[in-house]
């Protein structure tokens, strides 16, 4: 047993975490989608009120990989994914890392009611591939990974788990700390919970639903308490792309933030894109629901603090 | 200043004027939505303690607390006083700003003042102290109906429970931290 023991305890916890890997591409190949690999480095990124890049000499770490994924929407591509590596500033905790694994795929001609199927038969096949059933155990709930998963409305969750309703938070600007404190804690604790519908200022790169133009088809997955995934059908329209991304710079300069210039090639090909449906999954996090883990570093070879 | 993204377990910052110490904290960031820094807080001075959640952005003054070695005096109704060990100069503490600390301080005893803005707000004791019994039951050999620990009065007026063994006028050792009996120091 060499010195580093910390590293030494959690080679199980790699090889389930490989294992997992494994049955993700297994899962997307046999649904004929196309792995793609994107430059990790990247002009300049998306920009999004809350999420800060990584600069890289001049340029950026992606902070997810949604600009070029969307560029091979727009250039014809219709099913693909990725596995890839992505970074964001001061994020950190037991639930985070600065630099963490997304699992993100695209589909033309398709929704987020579609991404929410492709959810529940993903993670459905890599707990049979891995050898686990369909009854889970995650921070002591017994969780039933059977479908059709629970599907409630970002204002529905407000009604059922939280003392305010949806409009009154969004009035207080606490919309984040309700869903934080109080909706998440309860949100998949039996079965896996799809929350969709979400405010449209919310969703700086999804689509408005066409009968209720306050929300965005956008939906994140929870399961046992954790947030797994965000997906959403796409914004394709560039104008109104470019009328969002400058107005998530005009919220991070009141913040007191830098503005990111904008991706001008992704803004000219967005045009070309069918109606799509994209979702970004963290891994690192789906590890910790299959392994039960506490903290996001018992799942990862190395933290930031271990190098 | 500190920034929200400072904060973390041991941190002292001033909120409302007092001085807060981070007992517990986590990172949370909803999806698109911004980062979220709930922890929870000790009042250094009363030594309440509240939730409360900060979001990037926010600022802390720092909490400066000075530390002074002090001599116990003497104890007047709720009053403390101490003495500066350099300075020479007098201080009062109240009952309620010690805490469990009270229990633990007898005269001539030299302590660490923990001062905030020039104000005195509570003591750091050593991990432990000895202390002598001033009452307790005598322990009657074989008797093995008793209970393994028995009730005992320390020289400050704290009550604890002792083992079985140890007699009235003895001085034993406790954890300030637990409050408990450590072991019984030979004269």
């Amino acid at each position: 047993m060499g010195k580093n023991w910390s590293l030494a305890r959690r080679e199980k916890a790699l090889q389930q975490r490989a294992h997992i890997l494994q049955g993700m591409r297994q899962f997307f190949i046999g649904k004929g989608f196309l792995e793609i690999e994107t430059p990790h480095r990247i002009p300049t990124p998306a920009p999004e009120s809350h999420i800060d890049a990584t600069p890289s000499g001049a340029w950026f770490l992606q902070p997810s990989p949604e600009l070029c994924m969307k560029r091979m929407m727009a250039a014809g591509f219709e099913k693909i994914f990725q596995i890839c590596r992505c970074w964001r500033e001061r994020e950190r905790g037991n639930l985070h890392l600065p630099e963490f694994t997304l699992l993100e795929w695209y589909r033309a001609e398709a929704d987020y009611h579609s991404l929410m199927e492709d959810c529940e038969e993903l993670i459905q096949d890599v707990a049979t591939i891995i050898g686990l059933g369909q009854q889970i155990i995650y921070r002591g709930f017994e969780i039933d990974l059977f479908g059709p998963w629970n599907r409630i409305s970002v204002e529905e969750a407000f009604h059922y788990y939280s003392k305010t309703t949806l409009t009154k938070a969004l009035e207080q600007n606490l919309f984040d700390e309700i869903i934080v404190q109080e909706i998440e804690p309860k949100l998949g604790l039996k079965k896996p919970t799809f929350i969709y519908d979400y405010p449209a200022e919310r969703g700086a790169l999804a689509r408005l639903k066409q009968e209720n133009q306050a929300v965005a088809e956008r939906f994140e997955l929870y399961i046992g308490g954790l947030e797994l995934a965000n997906g959403f059908s796409e914004l394709i329209d560039s104008e109104e792309q470019r009328r969002r991304f400058h107005a998530e710079n005009a919220t991070r300069q009141s913040f007191g933030k830098s503005m990111y210039s904008l991706p001008e090639r992704f803004l000219a090909e967005l045009g070309d894109m069918p109606p799509s449906a994209g979702i970004a999954l963290g891994v690192d996090r789906l590890v910790m629901v299959f392994l039960d883990a506490e903290k996001i570093d018992d799942v990862v070879a190395f933290t930031p603090e271990a190098l | 200043m500190y920034t929200a993204s400072d904060l973390r377990k041991g941190l002292k910052v001033i909120i409302d004027e007092e001085p807060y110490i981070v007992t517990a904290f986590e990172f949370s960031k909803p999806g698109k939505g911004q980062a979220l820094y709930r922890t929870k807080l000790r009042n250094m001075i009363t030594g309440f303690t509240m939730d409360r959640t900060y979001r990037e952005g926010d600022t802390f003054e720092p909490a400066l607390l000075e530390e002074r070695a002090m001599q116990f005096l003497y104890k007047e109704g709720d009053h403390y006083h101490f003495m500066d060990n350099e300075t020479y100069e007098q201080i009062i503490i109240s009952e309620e700003s010690l805490g469990d600390a009270k229990n633990f301080l007898v005269e001539n005893f030299n302590v660490e003042v923990l001062l905030f803005r020039d104000k005195a707000i509570g003591v750091e004791l050593p991990n432990f102290v000895n202390l002598r019994v001033i009452k307790t039951e005598p322990w009657v050999r074989g008797d093995t109906s008793k209970a393994d620990f028995k009730p005992a009065t320390l020289e400050t007026g704290y009550e604890l429970r002792v083992p079985p063994f140890v007699e009235e006028g003895e001085l034993i050792t406790l954890d300030t931290r637990t409050g408990q009996f450590s072991k019984r120091v030979k004269e």
